[in-house]
C-alpha cells in the first residue's frame, strides 16, 4: 500500500492512527562519512494495535523504535503521533510527550542498580509530578500488574533475577498509564519460559486494555506473539503483514 | 519534579559513594575552616592592636619633642631629643579651647631596687591629670596628687608587672619603699594592668611626681611628653592645627620647616596600625580562599566523574520524561548539597580552629558573623557555580546516546 493512501485514510478519520510515519530517514553523520540507516521507512499503526518490528541487527530497527519513541528525530520525513506532528519538537517537548504517552521497556533493562524496586517503578510519575502517597499506590498495582511478588517491592534492583527485572522493567513502562508501549527486545536476555511470560503479559495488556504496543525483535517467533509484524531491511520495510495466528504458547 | 523528592534523590545519589562525597566535603570544609580561621586570626589581632591603642587615653594628642638644630645648622640628634618642651608649654595649651586636661611627662630609665631584688624600667615624672588623660586606674592607695608635685614628694605608684618583679606575686606593695638612683621612695599604689606590651608597656612603669623626677633623676628641667586630651574625637584636627600655632609662637618659629616638636593624633595611629591589620586579614583571607578554590575544583571534578558515571542514568530519567531542566537541578543539587554540607562542618571547624589558635597560640580571635555568612554564602556559590558545568553536561546529553553509553 503506497504511503499517502494510508494517509489519506488517517485524514479522512475513518480509522484513528496512533502513529504515522511518512518517508523517515534517519542519517548519522560521523567525520566525513555519512551513514544512511533509515531510507525512507512508512508506515502507520492504528490504536490498540499490537505491532513486532522485525529485522536482523542492523537493520534499523533500533532506530526506527528511537524515532517512534521520540527518543530521537528523524533528519527527514514527518511523524505525527495522536495526528500531532512530532517531528520537529524540541528537547523538553519530546520529554513531555515521552513522560505522558509512552512507555519503554528497554534490552538492557535501565533500571537504577542501587535503587529498590518501588522508586524504580516509581521514578516515571516522579517526573510527572505526582505526590508521594499516590505514587506508591500507583506503583504497587503497576506491579502486580506485571506479576511480582510483594515481598520483592524493596530488594534492590541489583538483588533480582532476570526474569524478576524484566518484570520490574514493564511495570515502570506501564506506570504512567502510557496508551503506547515499545519494547526493545524485551526477552533478549531471559530463558524461553520467562520470554514467554513476558510476551504473554504483552499480548493480555494489548488485549484487556487496548494499549498500542509495538515490539522490536529479530526472532521471528517472538515477532509471532504480535498481531502484525513489520519486517525490515538496510533501512527499508520489506513486508508489512497482518499475523493471523498469534502464537500464545512455547516457541519452539 | 517535587522538591522533596530532589531532596530524597540528592541523599541517595551522595549516599551511593559515601567515601567519595566524603572527601569532597572535605575539601569545603578545609577551604571554609580556614577562611574562617584565617579571618579570625586577623580580625582579633586588629582588635588587639585597635584596643592596645585606645588603652592609651581617649581623644588624644601627644606633643613630643622633635629635631634639635641649631640657627644654621643642619645636624639633626634625632627625633625627641630636642628639650624644648616646657611644663609652661602644657600649661599655656591648657588654656585652648576644647581642651579637656593637659598631663605633662618625662621619661627616665633607672634600676630600680627593693629589699633584695630589683629591675629596670621606665620611671614616668608625672602631674596628677596624667591618670584622666592616660586614662590609668589606681588599684590600691592612690595617684600622685598636686601636692606631691608641688612638694617635690619621693613617692610612687608601681605598675602591677613592675610590681610583681620587686615585691612578688599577689603581695599589696602599698608603704613599702623603693630605691631610685639612692633615693627612697615610698610606694602610695598599683595601677590596674592593661595589658599590650613592647616599649610602651604601661603595665611596667614606675610613676613619680614630675617635679621630683626633674630634680632628683632627670636633673633637668625637661618634659619629654605632653599628653592632651580633647573634647571629641572630630575636635583633635582643630587642636593639633591650634597647638602647633601655640608652640610655634611660643618656641619663636616661624617656619614650619623648622618646627621643634611633633604632634601625634591617636586617631592617626589607630587608623594605620588598623590599615596594616586589615591588610594582614586580606593576606590571611586570601591564603585560605586558594584552599577554597581548591575544595570547589575538588566538586567540580566529582561531579564530572559521577556525570560520566551516570551517563545510562540519565539517559533512562531522559527516556522516561525527565527534562533538561529535571537533571540539571538533580545534579546542582548534589553539588550544592556538598558544599552546604561542607560549609556548615567548616564554619564549625572555623569556629573551633580560632578558639584553639585563641587558648593555645595566645593570639586574640575574633570570629564574626558576617564572616561566616560570607564564607558560607561563597561556599553555596563554589557549589553553584562547580556544579553548573556539570550539571549542564549532564542536561545537554542525547538521551540516545546516553542510553547506548557503556
Amino acid at each position: 500500500m503506497p504511503a499517502d493512501s494510508i494517509f489519506s485514510a488517517a485524514v479522512s478519520g475513518v480509522v484513528k492512527n496512533m502513529i504515522e510515519c511518512k518517508n523517515i530517514v534517519k542519517t548519522y553523520q560521523t567525520g566525513l562519512i555519512s551513514a544512511s540507516v533509515l531510507k525512507g521507512v512508512s508506515f502507520t499503526v492504528e490504536n490498540g494495535e499490537f505491532v513486532a518490528i522485525m529485522g536482523p541487527s542492523g537493520s534499523g530497527k533500533s532506530t526506527l523504535m528511537h524515532i517512534v519513541g521520540l527518543l530521537d528525530i528523524p533528519t527527514s520525513g514527518e511523524y505525527r503521533l495522536d495526528q500531532k506532528d512530532v517531528s520537529k519538537l524540541n528537547d523538553d517537548e519530546l520529554a513531555d510527550i515521552r513522560k505522558n504517552k509512552i512507555g519503554f521497556v528497554f534490552q538492557s533493562f535501565n533500571l537504577l542498580k542501587r535503587t529498590t524496586v518501588l522508586r524504580n517503578v516509581m521514578l516515571p510519575l516522579v517526573y510527572a509530578g505526582i505526590r508521594s502517597g499516590e505514587r506508591e499506590m500507583i506503583a504497587m498495582k503497576s506491579l502486580e500488574h506485571a506479576g511480582l511478588d510483594k515481598q520483592y517491592y524493596n530488594y534492590f534492583a541489583n538483588q533480582l533475577s532476570g526474569g524478576q527485572i524484566q518484570r520490574v522493567a514493564i511495570a515502570r513502562a506501564l506506570v504512567n498509564n502510557p496508551s503506547l508501549i515499545l519494547a526493545d527486545e524485551p526477552t533478549g536476555n531471559l530463558d524461553t519460559k520467562t520470554g514467554e511470560v513476558v510476551l504473554n503479559t504483552f499480548q493480555k495488556l494489548n488485549e484487556n486494555q487496548n494499549r498500542t504496543i509495538i515490539l522490536i525483535t529479530h526472532e521471528r517467533e517472538v515477532a509471532e506473539y504480535a498481531g502484525r509484524i513489520i519486517t525490515i531491511r538496510d533501512g527499508l520495510i520489506v513486508e508489512d503483514s497482518q499475523n493471523n495466528k498469534r502464537r500464545s504458547g512455547f516457541y519452539k | 519534579m517535587l522538591l522533596t523528592d530532589l531532596m530524597q534523590e540528592t541523599y541517595f545519589a551522595l549516599m551511593a559513594n559515601k567515601a567519595r562525597s566524603g572527601l569532597t566535603i572535605l575539601g569545603i570544609v578545609i577551604g571554609i575552616g580556614s577562611v574562617i580561621a584565617m579571618v579570625s586570626i586577623g580580625q582579633g589581632t586588629a582588635g588587639s592592636i585597635t584596643s592596645s591603642i585606645e588603652s592609651l587615653g581617649s581623644n588624644l594628642l601627644m606633643v613630643m619633642p622633635g629635631f634639635q638644630r641649631g640657627v644654621g645648622q643642619q645636624v639633626s640628634t634625632g627625633r625627641g631629643n630636642a628639650q624644648t618642651l616646657t611644663l609652661e608649654d602644657a600649661k599655656a595649651i591648657k588654656g585652648l579651647l576644647k581642651v579637656v586636661d593637659v598631663a605633662p611627662q618625662n621619661f627616665n630609665q633607672a634600676q630600680i631596687t627593693a629589699k633584695g631584688t630589683n629591675t629596670n624600667t621606665q620611671i614616668n615624672g608625672v602631674t596628677e591629670s596624667y591618670a584622666t588623660v592616660r586614662s590609668v586606674q589606681v588599684l590600691n592607695g592612690t595617684f600622685i596628687t598636686a601636692l606631691h608635685n608641688s612638694s617635690k614628694a619621693k613617692v610612687a605608684v608601681l605598675g602591677p608587672t613592675t610590681a610583681e618583679d620587686l615585691f612578688g606575686e599577689g603581695v599589696d606593695p602599698v608603704g613599702q619603699t623603693i630605691r631610685i638612683k639612692g633615693l627612697d621612695f615610698k610606694v602610695i599604689g598599683v595601677t590596674v594592668k592593661k595589658g599590650g606590651s613592647g616599649m610602651s608597656n604601661a603595665d611596667d612603669a614606675v610613676y613619680v611626681p614630675l617635679s621630683t623626677a626633674q630634680q632628683y633623676i632627670a636633673g633637668n628641667t625637661r618634659v619629654s611628653t605632653i599628653s592632651i586630651q580633647g573634647e571629641s574625637q572630630e575636635a583633635l584636627e582643630q587642636l593639633e592645627a591650634d597647638v602647633t600655632a601655640l608652640l610655634m609662637t611660643r618656641h619663636k618659629i616661624t617656619d614650619e620647616e623648622k618646627i621643634d616638636f611633633m604632634i601625634m593624633n591617636q586617631a592617626d595611629i589607630a587608623a594605620s596600625a588598623s590599615s596594616i591589620a586589615g591588610t594582614l586579614t586580606i593576606l590571611l583571607a586570601s591564603i585560605a580562599g586558594i584552599s577554597l578554590l581548591v575544595g570547589g575544583i575538588g566538586i567540580m571534578n566529582m561531579m564530572l566523574t559521577t556525570v560520566t558515571e551516570r551517563t545510562k542514568e540519565i539517559g533512562l530519567r531522559k527516556a522516561i520524561g525527565a527534562k533538561k531542566k529535571d537533571i540539571s537541578v538533580q545534579f546542582l543539587s548534589e553539588a550544592v548539597a556538598l558544599t552546604f554540607v561542607g560549609g556548615i562542618a567548616g564554619v564549625a571547624l572555623g569556629w573551633l580552629a580560632s578558639l584553639a589558635v585563641a587558648k593555645f597560640g595566645g593570639i586574640a580571635t575574633t570570629v564574626s558573623i558576617p564572616a561566616v555568612l560570607t564564607a558560607f554564602g561563597v561556599s553555596a556559590a563554589i557549589g553553584i557555580i562547580f556544579g553548573y558545568y556539570p550539571a549542564r553536561r549532564a542536561a545537554k546529553l542525547n538521551p540516545i546516546d546516553a542510553l547506548r553509553y557503556e
